[in-house]
Protein backbone atom coordinates (compact mmCIF):
# COMPACT_ATOMS: atom_id res chain seq x y z
CA UNK A 1 0.00 0.00 0.00
CA UNK A 2 3.35 2.30 0.51
CA UNK A 3 6.22 1.49 -1.21
CA UNK A 4 7.91 4.99 -2.26
CA UNK A 5 8.16 7.83 0.81
CA UNK A 6 8.73 6.34 3.88
CA UNK A 7 10.02 8.66 5.38
CA UNK A 8 7.79 11.82 7.54
CA UNK A 9 9.88 15.01 4.85
CA UNK A 10 9.02 17.96 3.23
CA UNK A 11 7.63 15.77 0.45
CA UNK A 12 5.02 14.07 2.55
CA UNK A 13 3.81 17.76 4.33
CA UNK A 14 3.40 19.38 0.53
CA UNK A 15 2.29 16.01 -0.66
CA UNK A 16 -0.42 16.49 2.41
CA UNK A 17 -1.55 19.97 1.88
CA UNK A 18 -1.92 19.60 -2.22
CA UNK A 19 -4.21 16.64 -1.37
CA UNK A 20 -6.05 18.34 1.56
CA UNK A 21 -7.28 21.03 -0.33
CA UNK A 22 -8.15 19.37 -3.41
CA UNK A 23 -10.04 17.10 -1.34
CA UNK A 24 -12.33 20.17 0.09
CA UNK A 25 -12.30 21.23 -3.34
CA UNK A 26 -13.98 18.12 -4.47
CA UNK A 27 -16.50 17.98 -1.15
CA UNK A 28 -17.59 21.31 -1.80
CA UNK A 29 -19.85 21.21 -4.15
CA UNK A 30 -21.48 18.74 -2.31
CA UNK A 31 -21.59 20.52 1.12
CA UNK A 32 -22.78 23.54 -0.12
CA UNK A 33 -25.61 21.57 -1.13
CA UNK A 34 -26.28 20.34 2.02
CA UNK A 35 -25.77 23.49 3.65
CA UNK A 36 -28.18 25.21 1.13
CA UNK A 37 -30.52 22.28 2.02
CA UNK A 38 -30.84 23.44 5.86
CA UNK A 39 -31.77 26.81 5.12
CA UNK A 40 -35.31 28.40 4.50
CA UNK A 41 -36.05 29.12 1.11
CA UNK A 42 -35.92 32.78 1.65
CA UNK A 43 -32.05 32.42 2.41
CA UNK A 44 -31.24 29.80 -0.26
CA UNK A 45 -32.68 32.70 -2.62
CA UNK A 46 -30.58 35.18 -1.55
CA UNK A 47 -26.75 34.93 -1.28
CA UNK A 48 -25.99 33.95 2.14
CA UNK A 49 -23.50 31.84 3.97
CA UNK A 50 -23.16 28.93 4.77
CA UNK A 51 -25.55 29.21 7.50
CA UNK A 52 -28.98 31.05 6.52
CA UNK A 53 -29.79 34.14 8.46
CA UNK A 54 -32.50 32.46 9.52
CA UNK A 55 -30.70 29.78 11.15
CA UNK A 56 -30.68 26.15 10.53
CA UNK A 57 -33.91 24.34 9.72
CA UNK A 58 -35.42 20.83 8.42
CA UNK A 59 -38.34 22.41 6.52
CA UNK A 60 -37.40 21.85 3.05
CA UNK A 61 -36.56 18.11 3.71
CA UNK A 62 -39.95 17.81 5.44
CA UNK A 63 -41.38 19.49 2.64
CA UNK A 64 -39.98 17.48 0.31
CA UNK A 65 -40.76 14.30 2.18
CA UNK A 66 -44.42 14.99 2.29
CA UNK A 67 -44.65 14.83 -0.72
CA UNK A 68 -45.18 10.97 -0.91
CA UNK A 69 -43.54 10.64 -4.49
CA UNK A 70 -40.43 10.79 -3.23
CA UNK A 71 -40.72 7.64 -1.56
CA UNK A 72 -42.39 5.67 -4.23
CA UNK A 73 -39.41 6.75 -6.96
CA UNK A 74 -36.62 5.50 -3.84
CA UNK A 75 -38.47 2.35 -3.30
CA UNK A 76 -39.10 1.82 -7.30
CA UNK A 77 -35.38 2.72 -7.83
CA UNK A 78 -34.43 0.10 -5.47
CA UNK A 79 -36.30 -2.97 -6.57
CA UNK A 80 -35.92 -2.30 -10.02
CA UNK A 81 -32.29 -1.79 -9.65
CA UNK A 82 -31.83 -5.14 -7.49
CA UNK A 83 -33.81 -6.98 -10.16
CA UNK A 84 -31.58 -5.46 -13.12
CA UNK A 85 -28.27 -7.04 -11.00
CA UNK A 86 -29.29 -10.26 -9.91
CA UNK A 87 -30.86 -10.74 -13.29
CA UNK A 88 -27.37 -9.41 -14.89
CA UNK A 89 -25.13 -11.25 -12.76
CA UNK A 90 -27.40 -14.60 -13.20
CA UNK A 91 -26.99 -14.87 -17.04
CA UNK A 92 -23.99 -13.60 -17.46
CA UNK A 93 -22.06 -15.81 -14.92
CA UNK A 94 -24.14 -18.62 -16.66
CA UNK A 95 -23.09 -17.76 -20.12
CA UNK A 96 -19.40 -16.79 -18.74
CA UNK A 97 -19.14 -20.00 -17.47
CA UNK A 98 -19.50 -21.93 -20.55
CA UNK A 99 -17.62 -19.76 -22.52
CA UNK A 100 -15.13 -20.85 -19.67
CA UNK A 101 -15.14 -24.52 -19.46
CA UNK A 102 -17.99 -26.12 -22.20
CA UNK A 103 -16.65 -27.46 -25.63
CA UNK A 104 -19.15 -26.69 -27.55
CA UNK A 105 -19.69 -26.00 -31.53
CA UNK A 106 -19.37 -21.59 -32.14
CA UNK A 107 -17.59 -21.70 -29.53
CA UNK A 108 -14.65 -18.86 -30.11
CA UNK A 109 -17.45 -17.19 -32.59
CA UNK A 110 -19.64 -16.60 -30.62
CA UNK A 111 -17.46 -15.32 -27.82
CA UNK A 112 -16.01 -13.13 -30.29
CA UNK A 113 -19.06 -11.62 -31.12
CA UNK A 114 -20.33 -10.85 -27.55
CA UNK A 115 -16.95 -9.11 -27.02
CA UNK A 116 -17.67 -6.84 -29.96
CA UNK A 117 -20.77 -5.95 -28.48
CA UNK A 118 -18.74 -4.29 -25.65
CA UNK A 119 -18.34 -1.37 -28.07
CA UNK A 120 -21.98 -0.85 -29.05
CA UNK A 121 -23.24 2.35 -26.98
CA UNK A 122 -27.32 1.63 -25.64
CA UNK A 123 -27.34 4.95 -26.47
CA UNK A 124 -27.12 4.06 -30.32
CA UNK A 125 -30.40 1.69 -29.46
CA UNK A 126 -32.95 3.73 -27.90
CA UNK A 127 -35.09 4.42 -31.02
CA UNK A 128 -35.28 0.59 -32.05
CA UNK A 129 -35.76 -0.14 -28.41
CA UNK A 130 -38.39 1.90 -27.91
CA UNK A 131 -40.19 0.42 -30.88
CA UNK A 132 -39.71 -2.98 -29.73
CA UNK A 133 -41.28 -2.05 -26.14
CA UNK A 134 -43.97 -0.44 -27.87
CA UNK A 135 -44.57 -3.56 -29.67
CA UNK A 136 -44.50 -5.62 -26.53
CA UNK A 137 -47.00 -2.92 -25.01
CA UNK A 138 -44.06 -2.88 -22.36
CA UNK A 139 -44.06 1.07 -22.08
CA UNK A 140 -45.05 2.06 -18.82
CA UNK A 141 -44.57 -1.18 -17.36
CA UNK A 142 -41.26 -1.83 -15.31
CA UNK A 143 -40.45 -4.92 -17.10
CA UNK A 144 -40.14 -2.38 -20.18
CA UNK A 145 -37.76 -0.56 -17.94
CA UNK A 146 -36.07 -3.66 -16.28
CA UNK A 147 -35.37 -5.67 -19.54
CA UNK A 148 -33.31 -3.95 -22.18
CA UNK A 149 -30.55 -3.04 -18.98
CA UNK A 150 -29.95 -6.90 -18.34
CA UNK A 151 -27.73 -7.21 -21.14
CA UNK A 152 -23.99 -6.70 -20.02
CA UNK A 153 -21.44 -8.23 -22.50
CA UNK A 154 -18.99 -6.66 -20.82
CA UNK A 155 -19.62 -8.24 -17.80
CA UNK A 156 -19.60 -11.98 -19.69
CA UNK A 157 -15.94 -11.05 -20.84
CA UNK A 158 -14.79 -9.97 -17.35
CA UNK A 159 -16.71 -13.34 -15.90
CA UNK A 160 -15.07 -15.16 -17.67
CA UNK A 161 -11.48 -14.00 -17.69
CA UNK A 162 -11.91 -15.05 -14.12
CA UNK A 163 -12.97 -18.36 -14.37
CA UNK A 164 -10.57 -18.80 -16.81
CA UNK A 165 -8.12 -18.14 -13.54
CA UNK A 166 -9.78 -20.82 -11.36
CA UNK A 167 -8.06 -23.91 -11.15
CA UNK A 168 -9.96 -26.72 -12.67
CA UNK A 169 -9.18 -29.96 -10.51
CA UNK A 170 -11.76 -28.82 -7.97
CA UNK A 171 -14.07 -29.17 -10.18
CA UNK A 172 -13.24 -32.53 -11.66
CA UNK A 173 -13.27 -33.89 -8.40
CA UNK A 174 -16.50 -32.86 -8.25
CA UNK A 175 -17.21 -34.32 -11.25
CA UNK A 176 -15.88 -37.59 -10.72
CA UNK A 177 -17.79 -37.83 -7.47
CA UNK A 178 -20.63 -37.94 -9.56
CA UNK A 179 -22.00 -33.96 -9.36
CA UNK A 180 -23.59 -32.20 -12.92
CA UNK A 181 -22.58 -29.04 -14.58
CA UNK A 182 -25.09 -26.50 -12.33
CA UNK A 183 -24.20 -27.97 -9.51
CA UNK A 184 -20.62 -27.78 -10.08
CA UNK A 185 -20.92 -24.26 -10.90
CA UNK A 186 -23.48 -23.93 -7.76
CA UNK A 187 -21.26 -25.22 -5.27
CA UNK A 188 -17.74 -24.35 -6.37
CA UNK A 189 -17.14 -22.16 -8.89
CA UNK A 190 -19.63 -19.76 -7.27
CA UNK A 191 -18.48 -19.72 -4.06
CA UNK A 192 -14.57 -19.41 -5.19
CA UNK A 193 -15.97 -15.89 -7.64
CA UNK A 194 -17.58 -14.15 -4.43
CA UNK A 195 -15.01 -11.19 -4.92
CA UNK A 196 -15.61 -10.83 -8.34
CA UNK A 197 -19.19 -11.01 -8.69
CA UNK A 198 -19.63 -8.37 -6.03
CA UNK A 199 -17.72 -6.17 -8.01
CA UNK A 200 -19.91 -6.91 -10.83
CA UNK A 201 -23.00 -6.34 -8.81
CA UNK A 202 -22.00 -3.14 -7.19
CA UNK A 203 -20.43 -2.16 -10.82
CA UNK A 204 -24.37 -3.08 -12.12
CA UNK A 205 -26.35 -1.80 -9.35
CA UNK A 206 -24.59 1.46 -9.55
CA UNK A 207 -25.38 1.96 -13.20
CA UNK A 208 -28.72 1.06 -12.52
CA UNK A 209 -29.86 3.23 -10.07
CA UNK A 210 -28.11 6.24 -11.76
CA UNK A 211 -29.38 5.54 -14.86
CA UNK A 212 -31.15 8.33 -16.75
CA UNK A 213 -32.20 8.23 -20.29
CA UNK A 214 -33.92 4.86 -21.10
CA UNK A 215 -36.41 5.35 -17.64
CA UNK A 216 -36.49 8.95 -19.05
CA UNK A 217 -37.87 7.55 -22.50
CA UNK A 218 -39.68 4.12 -21.43
CA UNK A 219 -41.57 5.46 -18.29
CA UNK A 220 -44.20 8.14 -18.19
CA UNK A 221 -46.50 6.83 -15.34
CA UNK A 222 -45.65 9.42 -12.31
CA UNK A 223 -45.71 6.10 -9.74
CA UNK A 224 -43.56 3.88 -12.20
CA UNK A 225 -40.58 6.51 -12.45
CA UNK A 226 -36.88 5.76 -10.52
CA UNK A 227 -35.81 8.79 -8.53
CA UNK A 228 -33.46 9.86 -11.13
CA UNK A 229 -36.39 10.75 -14.00
CA UNK A 230 -38.62 11.51 -11.24
CA UNK A 231 -37.05 14.33 -9.69
CA UNK A 232 -36.31 15.18 -13.16
CA UNK A 233 -40.29 16.11 -12.76
CA UNK A 234 -39.88 18.05 -10.10
CA UNK A 235 -37.60 20.40 -10.68
CA UNK A 236 -39.20 21.06 -14.40
CA UNK A 237 -42.56 22.05 -12.04
CA UNK A 238 -40.95 23.96 -9.75
CA UNK A 239 -37.30 24.87 -9.99
CA UNK A 240 -37.15 27.86 -8.17
CA UNK A 241 -37.29 26.06 -4.68
CA UNK A 242 -33.17 25.74 -3.92
CA UNK A 243 -33.60 24.67 -0.24
CA UNK A 244 -36.44 22.04 -1.72
CA UNK A 245 -34.29 20.90 -4.48
CA UNK A 246 -31.17 20.92 -2.78
CA UNK A 247 -32.76 18.59 -0.28
CA UNK A 248 -33.96 16.31 -2.75
CA UNK A 249 -30.39 16.07 -4.14
CA UNK A 250 -28.45 14.47 -0.85
CA UNK A 251 -31.57 12.60 -0.05
CA UNK A 252 -31.30 10.68 -3.57
CA UNK A 253 -27.74 11.00 -2.95
CA UNK A 254 -27.66 9.61 0.81
CA UNK A 255 -28.59 5.96 0.05
CA UNK A 256 -25.06 5.48 -2.79
CA UNK A 257 -22.95 7.17 -0.21
CA UNK A 258 -23.66 5.22 3.07
CA UNK A 259 -23.52 1.98 0.91
CA UNK A 260 -20.18 3.12 -0.44
CA UNK A 261 -19.01 3.92 3.16
CA UNK A 262 -19.79 0.67 4.57
CA UNK A 263 -18.50 -1.35 1.27
CA UNK A 264 -15.62 0.81 0.01
CA UNK A 265 -12.70 -1.89 -0.45
CA UNK A 266 -15.09 -3.82 -2.53
CA UNK A 267 -16.10 -0.77 -4.84
CA UNK A 268 -12.82 0.44 -4.98
CA UNK A 269 -11.57 -3.00 -6.11
CA UNK A 270 -14.30 -3.67 -8.18
CA UNK A 271 -14.36 -0.50 -10.27
CA UNK A 272 -10.66 -1.92 -10.83
CA UNK A 273 -11.69 -4.94 -12.08
CA UNK A 274 -14.83 -4.23 -13.84
CA UNK A 275 -13.18 -0.83 -14.71
CA UNK A 276 -13.70 -0.81 -18.57
CA UNK A 277 -17.10 -2.72 -18.11
CA UNK A 278 -19.27 0.21 -19.56
CA UNK A 279 -20.43 3.95 -18.88
CA UNK B 1 -30.88 -20.76 -29.44
CA UNK B 2 -32.33 -23.15 -32.28
CA UNK B 3 -29.19 -24.33 -32.30
CA UNK B 4 -30.75 -26.57 -29.44
CA UNK B 5 -32.57 -28.51 -31.91
CA UNK B 6 -29.60 -29.39 -33.29
CA UNK B 7 -27.34 -31.30 -30.63
CA UNK B 8 -29.34 -34.86 -30.88
CA UNK B 9 -26.95 -37.45 -30.98
CA UNK B 10 -26.41 -39.40 -27.62
CA UNK B 11 -22.95 -39.38 -26.99
CA UNK B 12 -20.58 -37.88 -24.33
CA UNK B 13 -19.78 -33.93 -26.30
CA UNK B 14 -23.31 -34.28 -27.59
CA UNK B 15 -24.49 -33.83 -23.61
CA UNK B 16 -21.97 -31.18 -23.32
CA UNK B 17 -23.24 -29.39 -26.20
CA UNK B 18 -26.86 -29.09 -24.42
CA UNK B 19 -25.77 -28.63 -21.62
CA UNK B 20 -23.44 -25.59 -22.53
CA UNK B 21 -26.60 -24.31 -24.10
CA UNK B 22 -28.55 -24.44 -21.40
CA UNK B 23 -25.97 -22.65 -20.04
CA UNK B 24 -25.82 -19.83 -22.44
CA UNK B 25 -29.68 -19.77 -23.15
CA UNK B 26 -31.07 -17.16 -20.82
CA UNK B 27 -27.93 -14.33 -21.71
CA UNK B 28 -28.24 -15.04 -25.66
CA UNK B 29 -31.87 -14.31 -25.42
CA UNK B 30 -31.61 -11.80 -23.76
CA UNK B 31 -28.65 -10.52 -26.11
CA UNK B 32 -30.54 -11.06 -29.05
CA UNK B 33 -33.77 -9.81 -28.00
CA UNK B 34 -32.70 -6.46 -26.53
CA UNK B 35 -29.08 -5.98 -28.47
CA UNK B 36 -28.76 -7.98 -32.07
CA UNK B 37 -32.66 -7.00 -32.95
CA UNK B 38 -32.94 -3.98 -32.43
CA UNK B 39 -28.90 -2.78 -34.02
CA UNK B 40 -30.46 -4.54 -36.97
CA UNK B 41 -34.22 -3.48 -36.78
CA UNK B 42 -32.81 0.17 -36.56
CA UNK B 43 -30.81 0.45 -39.19
CA UNK B 44 -33.81 -1.15 -41.04
CA UNK B 45 -35.52 1.92 -39.53
CA UNK B 46 -33.48 4.40 -40.53
CA UNK B 47 -34.26 3.79 -44.47
CA UNK B 48 -37.95 3.85 -43.49
CA UNK B 49 -39.93 7.73 -42.74
CA UNK B 50 -41.09 5.92 -39.62
CA UNK B 51 -42.60 7.91 -37.64
CA UNK B 52 -43.47 7.95 -33.30
CA UNK B 53 -46.88 8.12 -34.12
CA UNK B 54 -46.89 4.97 -35.85
CA UNK B 55 -47.26 6.89 -39.18
CA UNK B 56 -45.14 6.23 -42.24
CA UNK B 57 -42.74 3.27 -42.50
CA UNK B 58 -42.32 3.01 -46.12
CA UNK B 59 -38.79 2.74 -47.61
CA UNK B 60 -37.01 5.87 -48.58
CA UNK B 61 -33.56 4.29 -49.25
CA UNK B 62 -30.55 6.23 -48.35
CA UNK B 63 -32.63 9.42 -47.95
CA UNK B 64 -32.03 9.71 -44.18
CA UNK B 65 -28.77 9.51 -44.45
CA UNK B 66 -28.35 11.89 -47.34
CA UNK B 67 -30.17 14.47 -45.27
CA UNK B 68 -28.17 13.93 -42.61
CA UNK B 69 -24.65 14.18 -43.86
CA UNK B 70 -26.09 17.42 -44.90
CA UNK B 71 -27.80 18.32 -41.97
CA UNK B 72 -26.33 21.35 -40.84
CA UNK B 73 -27.60 20.76 -36.82
CA UNK B 74 -26.26 17.33 -37.11
CA UNK B 75 -22.53 18.31 -38.18
CA UNK B 76 -23.06 21.27 -35.38
CA UNK B 77 -24.20 18.32 -32.82
CA UNK B 78 -21.14 16.14 -33.71
CA UNK B 79 -18.62 18.95 -33.83
CA UNK B 80 -19.63 19.95 -29.97
CA UNK B 81 -19.54 16.38 -29.29
CA UNK B 82 -15.85 16.20 -30.12
CA UNK B 83 -14.94 19.40 -28.49
CA UNK B 84 -16.95 18.33 -25.62
CA UNK B 85 -14.65 14.73 -25.81
CA UNK B 86 -11.23 16.64 -26.72
CA UNK B 87 -11.61 18.99 -23.96
CA UNK B 88 -13.10 17.18 -20.72
CA UNK B 89 -10.67 14.03 -21.47
CA UNK B 90 -7.24 16.02 -20.72
CA UNK B 91 -8.62 16.99 -17.45
CA UNK B 92 -10.10 13.91 -16.22
CA UNK B 93 -6.96 12.39 -17.19
CA UNK B 94 -4.51 14.47 -15.79
CA UNK B 95 -6.19 15.41 -12.54
CA UNK B 96 -7.18 11.54 -12.04
CA UNK B 97 -3.51 10.89 -12.26
CA UNK B 98 -2.36 13.58 -9.88
CA UNK B 99 -5.09 12.14 -7.35
CA UNK B 100 -3.88 8.82 -7.38
CA UNK B 101 -0.36 9.54 -7.21
CA UNK B 102 -0.47 11.56 -4.27
CA UNK B 103 -2.92 9.10 -2.04
CA UNK B 104 -0.83 6.48 -3.11
CA UNK B 105 1.90 7.99 -1.44
CA UNK B 106 0.47 6.50 1.84
CA UNK B 107 -0.75 9.07 3.87
CA UNK B 108 -3.42 8.95 6.57
CA UNK B 109 -6.79 9.41 5.97
CA UNK B 110 -6.80 7.17 2.67
CA UNK B 111 -10.76 6.46 3.00
CA UNK B 112 -11.26 9.95 3.25
CA UNK B 113 -9.53 10.58 0.12
CA UNK B 114 -11.16 8.17 -1.74
CA UNK B 115 -14.37 9.12 -0.83
CA UNK B 116 -13.72 12.79 -1.51
CA UNK B 117 -13.03 12.05 -4.95
CA UNK B 118 -14.79 9.35 -5.58
CA UNK B 119 -18.39 10.07 -4.11
CA UNK B 120 -19.26 12.11 -6.85
CA UNK B 121 -19.13 9.49 -9.55
CA UNK B 122 -21.73 7.65 -6.64
CA UNK B 123 -24.54 10.78 -7.66
CA UNK B 124 -27.16 10.53 -10.49
CA UNK B 125 -26.59 12.67 -13.37
CA UNK B 126 -30.26 14.46 -12.04
CA UNK B 127 -28.75 15.11 -8.78
CA UNK B 128 -25.35 16.52 -9.61
CA UNK B 129 -27.24 18.68 -12.45
CA UNK B 130 -29.61 20.38 -9.44
CA UNK B 131 -26.05 20.67 -7.75
CA UNK B 132 -24.32 22.50 -10.70
CA UNK B 133 -27.48 24.27 -11.93
CA UNK B 134 -27.44 25.85 -8.43
CA UNK B 135 -23.70 26.86 -8.36
CA UNK B 136 -23.90 28.38 -11.66
CA UNK B 137 -27.17 30.15 -10.87
CA UNK B 138 -25.52 34.07 -12.32
CA UNK B 139 -27.11 35.82 -9.08
CA UNK B 140 -26.77 33.97 -6.11
CA UNK B 141 -24.27 31.02 -7.49
CA UNK B 142 -21.70 29.98 -5.35
CA UNK B 143 -19.30 29.97 -8.71
CA UNK B 144 -20.38 33.53 -8.99
CA UNK B 145 -19.41 34.58 -5.17
CA UNK B 146 -15.84 32.94 -5.22
CA UNK B 147 -14.89 34.86 -8.49
CA UNK B 148 -16.66 38.08 -7.01
CA UNK B 149 -14.18 37.69 -4.13
CA UNK B 150 -11.03 38.15 -6.57
CA UNK B 151 -12.94 40.81 -8.44
CA UNK B 152 -14.46 39.35 -11.20
CA UNK B 153 -17.24 40.31 -12.86
CA UNK B 154 -20.17 37.68 -12.71
CA UNK B 155 -20.51 35.15 -15.58
CA UNK B 156 -23.58 33.61 -16.84
CA UNK B 157 -22.21 30.12 -16.45
CA UNK B 158 -24.99 28.39 -18.37
CA UNK B 159 -27.05 31.08 -19.94
CA UNK B 160 -23.58 32.67 -22.18
CA UNK B 161 -22.88 30.45 -25.20
CA UNK B 162 -19.70 31.45 -25.26
CA UNK B 163 -19.02 29.80 -21.42
CA UNK B 164 -22.18 27.18 -21.31
CA UNK B 165 -19.95 24.22 -22.74
CA UNK B 166 -17.18 24.78 -20.81
CA UNK B 167 -19.48 24.97 -17.10
CA UNK B 168 -20.47 21.50 -18.48
CA UNK B 169 -16.77 20.57 -18.56
CA UNK B 170 -16.11 21.63 -15.07
CA UNK B 171 -19.45 19.98 -13.78
CA UNK B 172 -18.25 16.19 -15.59
CA UNK B 173 -14.86 16.44 -14.17
CA UNK B 174 -16.34 17.03 -10.72
CA UNK B 175 -18.40 14.01 -11.29
CA UNK B 176 -16.60 11.27 -13.36
CA UNK B 177 -13.01 11.93 -12.32
CA UNK B 178 -12.98 9.49 -9.31
CA UNK B 179 -13.74 6.45 -11.71
CA UNK B 180 -10.41 7.12 -13.42
CA UNK B 181 -8.61 8.08 -9.87
CA UNK B 182 -9.90 4.53 -8.68
CA UNK B 183 -8.37 2.83 -11.87
CA UNK B 184 -4.76 4.50 -11.56
CA UNK B 185 -4.78 3.82 -7.85
CA UNK B 186 -5.13 0.05 -9.46
CA UNK B 187 -2.45 0.62 -11.90
CA UNK B 188 -0.32 1.95 -9.48
CA UNK B 189 -0.79 -0.76 -6.92
CA UNK B 190 0.67 -3.30 -9.55
CA UNK B 191 3.98 -1.40 -9.85
CA UNK B 192 6.34 -4.32 -8.24
CA UNK B 193 8.28 -2.96 -5.34
CA UNK B 194 11.09 -4.19 -6.86
CA UNK B 195 11.77 -1.91 -8.78
CA UNK B 196 11.33 1.04 -6.56
CA UNK B 197 14.17 -0.85 -4.66
CA UNK B 198 16.22 -1.41 -6.81
CA UNK B 199 16.02 2.36 -7.72
CA UNK B 200 16.71 3.06 -4.09
CA UNK B 201 19.78 0.76 -4.42
CA UNK B 202 20.54 3.02 -7.42
CA UNK B 203 20.12 6.31 -5.25
CA UNK B 204 17.68 7.69 -7.78
CA UNK B 205 15.03 10.45 -6.40
CA UNK B 206 11.85 10.74 -5.86
CA UNK B 207 11.52 12.83 -9.05
CA UNK B 208 13.73 10.45 -10.80
CA UNK B 209 11.48 7.55 -9.79
CA UNK B 210 7.90 9.32 -10.90
CA UNK B 211 9.57 9.68 -14.11
CA UNK B 212 11.91 6.67 -14.96
CA UNK B 213 9.17 3.88 -12.81
CA UNK B 214 6.22 5.08 -12.20
CA UNK B 215 4.86 7.00 -15.01
CA UNK B 216 6.25 4.68 -17.84
CA UNK B 217 4.74 1.46 -15.32
CA UNK B 218 1.28 3.55 -15.42
CA UNK B 219 1.44 3.60 -19.72
CA UNK B 220 -0.45 0.80 -20.41
CA UNK B 221 -2.94 1.82 -17.69
CA UNK B 222 -3.16 5.48 -19.40
CA UNK B 223 -3.51 4.48 -23.08
CA UNK B 224 -6.84 2.65 -21.18
CA UNK B 225 -8.09 5.13 -19.27
CA UNK B 226 -7.84 7.72 -22.19
CA UNK B 227 -9.82 5.15 -24.67
CA UNK B 228 -12.62 4.55 -22.02
CA UNK B 229 -12.85 8.78 -21.17
CA UNK B 230 -12.80 9.14 -25.20
CA UNK B 231 -15.74 6.53 -25.35
CA UNK B 232 -18.00 7.64 -22.29
CA UNK B 233 -17.22 11.21 -23.36
CA UNK B 234 -18.60 10.75 -26.88
CA UNK B 235 -21.72 9.74 -25.34
CA UNK B 236 -22.28 12.86 -24.18
CA UNK B 237 -25.92 13.76 -23.08
CA UNK B 238 -27.75 13.18 -19.54
CA UNK B 239 -25.75 16.45 -17.61
CA UNK B 240 -25.82 18.69 -20.55
CA UNK B 241 -29.36 17.86 -21.36
CA UNK B 242 -30.58 18.45 -17.61
CA UNK B 243 -28.46 21.42 -16.87
CA UNK B 244 -29.16 23.31 -20.39
CA UNK B 245 -32.98 22.31 -19.94
CA UNK B 246 -34.49 25.92 -21.25
CA UNK B 247 -31.01 27.19 -22.36
CA UNK B 248 -30.14 24.47 -24.52
CA UNK B 249 -28.96 25.87 -28.72
CA UNK B 250 -27.69 24.83 -31.45
CA UNK B 251 -24.06 25.32 -30.00
CA UNK B 252 -24.58 23.11 -26.87
CA UNK B 253 -26.31 19.88 -28.27
CA UNK B 254 -24.26 17.20 -28.22
CA UNK B 255 -24.87 14.20 -31.01
CA UNK B 256 -27.20 11.30 -28.54
CA UNK B 257 -29.44 14.59 -27.65
CA UNK B 258 -30.23 15.28 -31.25
CA UNK B 259 -30.75 11.43 -31.52
CA UNK B 260 -33.36 12.12 -28.69
CA UNK B 261 -34.92 15.14 -29.51
CA UNK B 262 -35.66 13.61 -33.43
CA UNK B 263 -37.04 10.86 -32.47
CA UNK B 264 -39.15 11.86 -28.95
CA UNK B 265 -39.49 15.63 -30.33
CA UNK B 266 -39.95 15.62 -33.73
CA UNK B 267 -40.92 12.04 -33.77
CA UNK B 268 -39.04 11.12 -36.97
CA UNK B 269 -37.73 7.45 -35.99
CA UNK B 270 -36.39 7.28 -39.11
CA UNK B 271 -34.15 10.02 -39.60
CA UNK B 272 -33.48 9.16 -35.67
CA UNK B 273 -32.50 6.23 -36.62
CA UNK B 274 -29.82 6.97 -39.01
CA UNK B 275 -28.67 9.96 -36.97
CA UNK B 276 -27.73 7.18 -34.46
CA UNK B 277 -25.90 4.53 -36.61
CA UNK B 278 -23.44 7.66 -37.97
CA UNK B 279 -22.51 8.21 -34.07
CA UNK B 280 -22.18 4.85 -33.90
CA UNK B 281 -20.34 4.74 -36.58
CA UNK B 282 -18.08 7.56 -35.11
CA UNK B 283 -17.73 5.16 -32.06
CA UNK B 284 -16.54 2.58 -34.12
CA UNK B 285 -13.88 4.39 -35.83
CA UNK B 286 -12.64 6.28 -32.97
CA UNK B 287 -12.62 2.53 -31.32
CA UNK B 288 -10.58 0.84 -34.21
CA UNK B 289 -8.00 3.90 -34.19
CA UNK B 290 -7.67 3.24 -30.58
CA UNK B 291 -7.05 -0.31 -30.54
CA UNK B 292 -4.65 -0.10 -33.55
CA UNK B 293 -2.98 2.27 -32.13
CA UNK B 294 -2.45 0.62 -28.74
CA UNK B 295 -1.79 -2.59 -30.48
CA UNK B 296 0.95 -0.73 -32.89
CA UNK B 297 2.70 -0.01 -28.85
CA UNK B 298 2.56 -3.11 -28.17
CA UNK B 299 4.06 -4.51 -30.51
CA UNK B 300 6.81 -2.45 -30.62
Amino acid sequence: MRPGEKRFGVGQIVAFVVLALMAVGWLMPFLWAVATAFKTETDAASESGWIGDDGLTTGAFRGMLENGNVWMWAFNSLWTSLVITLLTVTISALAAYAFSRLRFPGRRWLFAVIVAAIIIPPQVLIIPLFYEMLTFDLIDTAWGLILPQIVAPAMVFILKQFFDGVPIELEDAARVDGANRLRVFWSIVLPLSRPVMAAVAIFVFINAWNNFLWPFLVINDTTLMTLPTGLQTVIDAHGIQYAQTMAQAVLAALPLIVVFLFFQRQIVKGVATTGFGGR
Amino acid sequence: MTTMSTAAPAAAPSRERLVSWAFLAPFLIAFALFLVWPLVHGLYLSVTNQSLTGAGGSWVGLDNYREALTDPTMWRALRTTVWFTIVSTIPLVILALVMALLVHRGLPGQWLWRLSFFMPFLLASTVISQIWVWIFNPDIGAANSVLGTFGIEPIAWLQDPAVNLYAIVIATVWWTVGFNFLLYLAALQNIPDQLYEAAAIDGAGPWRRLTSITLPQLWPATILIVMLQVLASLKLFDQAYQMLIGVSTDTTRPIVQYIYESGFVGYRFGYSAAISYVFFALIVIVGVFQMTAMNRRRSL
